[in-house]
């Protein structure tokens, strides 16, 4: 009975703390993602450059942060943007912009710096304009290379579980 | 003792917190440059001035271009996108912003020149107002950092006014 009453007094405690720091650093990250997003009213304040068409500004694995606010959007910004049917949102530059007067909407062109076309055949058929509902972001921030490690866990899974797995060992062996 | 784990650990930390204490200063110091940019912009001749099958009016000119962009660069700036946009209200539009042409400078070296080119992009209107219209230039500029803040400026050049008439049949 003493021996189990031991055994329970040293292996489940410290067990338990363990998992409760392995929570609390789960949720501390899901607040700061949370409260970047509430503070930049994006739905992702940072992307990941996914192709060189913006080249040489920005290449593949480089971040940019995002930011969301009333201002109206002009050109020479760069804005990502969701087209239907596509679920990869796109980075380029606004070139052109027609501002309503009566409604205040907005018609927008955008190209990659690195295309030698504009976006029309990037757009959902027969869609000439992006409107403001499909700009999901304006880039105001950028740092280069830091997103890189994000594409090579989404192309290549087993690097990503593999580092899970090792993340997970280290929680679970270190002590305090 | 500390092993190797808390080491490797400490180590990354800290190197992760100084990189991102450089980038962040290196972009806090751009705030201080305070750049003057000249610049001068023609229109040497227009090439085609129609309106287009689906009745928007289109423009194609020659431009003479010259700038001097160098107190822009900083030992923060990767380069430097400059464009000249055509700007103008029309009855149905408060603004039309239309890019005329644009330019990708990477070094301080190069940041002052002067050219002669066609427009890269027509000057295409939504509709038909563009017969008599006075159309603003402006030159853009957008910074593009190594780390850091983006930094968008411009400066209206000049103006262009277009004849009473097309000089291109459609």
């Amino acid at each position: 009975m003493d021996c189990i009453k031991s055994f329970r007094d040293v292996k489940i405690r410290p067990a338990l703390i363990q998992l409760l720091n392995l929570g609390i650093l789960i949720c501390s990250a899901l607040v700061l993602w949370k409260g970047l997003m509430c503070m930049t009213a994006c739905e992702s304040p940072v992307v990941v450059v996914l192709t060189g068409s913006m080249e040489p500004g920005f290449r593949r694995g480089d971040i940019l942060f995002l930011h969301m606010n009333k201002e109206p959007i002009r050109a020479g910004e760069i804005v990502v943007y969701n087209v239907d049917g596509r679920d990869i949102p796109i980075v380029h530059r606004v070139i052109k912009v027609h501002e309503r007067k009566d409604t205040g909407e907005i018609d927008i062109l955008t190209k990659g710096d690195n295309n030698p076309v504009d976006d029309i055949s990037l757009y959902s058929g027969g869609q000439l304009w992006l409107n403001r509902h499909h700009i999901i972001g304006r880039a105001k921030g950028y740092l280069p290379y830091v997103g890189y490690l994000t594409i090579i866990m989404t192309e290549t899974p087993m690097i990503k579980y593999a580092l899970i797995g090792v993340m997970a060992l280290l929680v679970m062996t270190t002590k305090e | 003792m500390h092993s190797a784990v808390q080491r490797a650990n400490a180590l990354v930390t800290i190197a992760a917190i100084l990189l991102a204490a450089l980038c962040t200063a290196a972009s806090f110091l751009d705030s201080f440059n305070s750049p003057s940019v000249q610049a001068h912009v023609e229109v040497v001749k227009i090439n085609r001035f129609k309106r287009q099958l689906d009745g928007n009016d289109e423009v194609k000119m020659t431009l003479n271009i010259s700038m001097n962009l160098e107190s822009i660069f900083t030992w923060n700036t990767k380069q430097v996108f400059v464009f000249l946009a055509a700007e103008y209200e029309t009855e149905k539009n408060s603004l039309n912003q239309v890019s005329l042409w644009d330019h990708i400078v990477q070094e301080k070296e190069r940041a002052s020149f002067r050219v002669k080119v066609p427009t890269k992009y027509p000057l295409i209107d939504q509709g038909s107002n563009l017969r008599g219209k006075k159309i603003g230039l402006v030159l853009h500029w957008h910074v593009m950092p190594k780390s850091g803040r983006m930094i968008r400026d411009k400066m209206p050049l000049s103006y262009l006014s277009l004849p009473n008439s097309y000089t291109t049949k459609s």
